[in-house]
């Protein structure tokens, strides 16, 4: 196999792995911090690197309405956003996933305003929680390439038929330049089977979608959507499996873990600060104190069984970087609901782009050993 | 369950005898119709038969009466009556 590593930001990472898709149609609007992979979509299309249509829409909401379309007509699509971007595209993200058009986005996670702010939290695509999208958070820039590639066909397969976020922090990730091995087209190909659609538009066998239905329809629309859901963890486990045998990498399946066989004690992050909740926990156990990570892949649907079997009997610490207000951290909520009696403790930090040190996390391990964190707000409690 | 989403194919009047709704029914002046077609193509709702020899006719079970062909019809050779002043 020829090794073809080149020094790629994180933008590019994923322009690339969309790339290696193949997608036959592409609408996307620029906004910071994603705008890179608006511009080397547009150069890559019009160099003929890229075959796919491109279209200039006047909004987010635009784009996602134009990828539905294209998405029904039977093709592949793809698009891109970040923060309000992907706030304006609320509506259009219900009806990808009540479709069962598995468009595959990237969401560059970015803090919402005002105050303005173009820095890193996870508020913007975790407020999308309950659209019936799949959402995964990569920690590198290879991983942003390789997620790309796991998304399509995640989506894609007929068990999950659902669109999926693709998330990584914004500059963090974005616009951070780390060695990406780009692999052949003809490994993704083999990878990647050709899109088969549930339903399409079609003039020789006509049929309307969207219309009126009544409420007993409706539930079982619904009710499938979620089984789509529920098979994630299985096809996640078969893409991981394969993925690894073709490729030679290994970033997890529905979550990463590190040490967690040895843990007393296990923090849980998600993206880049998953990543740097690995760097604190080697740091740690430097000085001899048992910490393991859990990067959670896959934030939709949310990991509960592996959470389950991983932290059982342990200390948890989850980080979070996203609130759910007047409620608390977004990840801490749910992890209560997945091990209800597991010693839990969560803290919310690195909102609106606070950076998150590996002192910082030090603190919070040591903070959590006199009491019990319950959505402790770091920097300002 | 699986894979299940809001999709309709073509079936006659799906959502019942539409033509209950009508208030006001078009009726077709055979003398004046030139077979124009243009109300055959103007129906929202399919309601216009295209006969052979272009002649129309309208489908009473489905036609909600909302006029449009009579709107369209150049000639005035369609006409929106009262349902119980016609028979």
């Amino acid at each position: 196999m020829n090794e073809n590593v080149q020094i790629l930001d994180g933008n590019t990472a994923a322009c690339e792995g969309a790339r290696l898709c193949r997608p036959r149609v592409i609408a996307a609007y620029p906004i910071t911090p994603q705008t890179v992979i608006v511009e080397k979509i547009a150069k890559g299309i019009d160099a003929g690197r890229i075959k796919a249509e491109f279209i200039c829409v006047e909004s987010e909401h635009s784009a996602m309405a134009a990828c539905i379309a294209a998405q029904a007509t039977g093709v592949r699509t793809y698009t891109a956003t970040s923060s309000h971007g992907l706030l304006l595209m609320h509506e259009m993200l219900h009806w990808a996933s009540l479709a069962r058009l598995p468009v595959v986005m990237a969401n560059v996670n970015r803090a919402v305003g005002p105050g303005w702010n173009i820095w890193c939290d996870y508020t913007d695509s975790m407020a999308q929680r309950d659209t019936g999208w799949i959402q995964m958070y990569a920690s590198s820039c290879q991983e942003i390439l390789d997620m790309h590639i796991q998304a399509f066909r995640l989506g894609e397969d007929p068990r999950v038929m659902l669109p999926v976020m693709v998330c990584f922090d914004g500059f963090t990730l974005s616009h951070t330049s780390m060695p990406v091995n780009i692999p052949d087209d003809s490994l993704v190909d083999n990878f990647l089977p050709p899109y088969r659609p549930l339903w399409k538009l079609d003039p020789d066998n006509p049929v309307t979608h969207g219309n009126i239905i009544p409420p007993k329809n409706y539930n079982q629309v619904r009710y499938s959507q979620h089984l789509g859901m529920r098979h994630v963890p299985e096809v996640m486990g078969e893409i991981r499996r394969s993925f690894s045998e073709l490729f030679g990498r290994d970033h997890g399946g529905m979550i990463e873990e590190t040490h967690t066989d040895d843990a007393d004690t296990i923090l849980i992050g998600v993206g880049a600060l998953g990543a740097g909740l690995k760097v604190a926990a080697e740091e740690m156990r430097k000085n001899g104190q048992k910490v393991g990570t859990v990067r959670l892949r896959v934030f939709r649907p949310f990991p509960v069984n592996d959470l389950r079997r991983v932290c059982h009997g342990k200390k948890v610490i989850i980080f979070d970087r996203a609130v759910s207000l007047g409620l608390g951290g977004v990840i801490f909520s749910e992890a209560r609901y997945a091990m209800p009696g597991e010693d839990l403790h969560g803290v919310i930090t690195g909102i609106g782009g606070e950076d998150v040190k590996t002192k910082d996390i030090v603190s919070v391990v040591e903070r959590s050993a006199k009491e019990r964190l319950e959505n402790y707000w770091v920097g300002v409690e | 369950m699986d894979g299940l989403t809001g999709l309709s194919k073509p079936v006659k009047g799906a959502m019942g005898k539409t033509g209950t709704w009508r208030e006001m029914k078009p009726v077709i002046d055979y003398e004046k119709c030139t077979r124009c077609l243009r109300c055959w193509i103007s129906c929202p709702e399919g309601s216009i038969i295209r006969c052979e020899d272009n002649r129309v006719e309208i489908d009473y079970e489905y036609c909600k009466g909302c006029g449009i062909c009579e709107n369209e019809c150049r000639i005035k050779a369609i006409k929106m009556v009262r349902e119980w002043e016609h028979e």
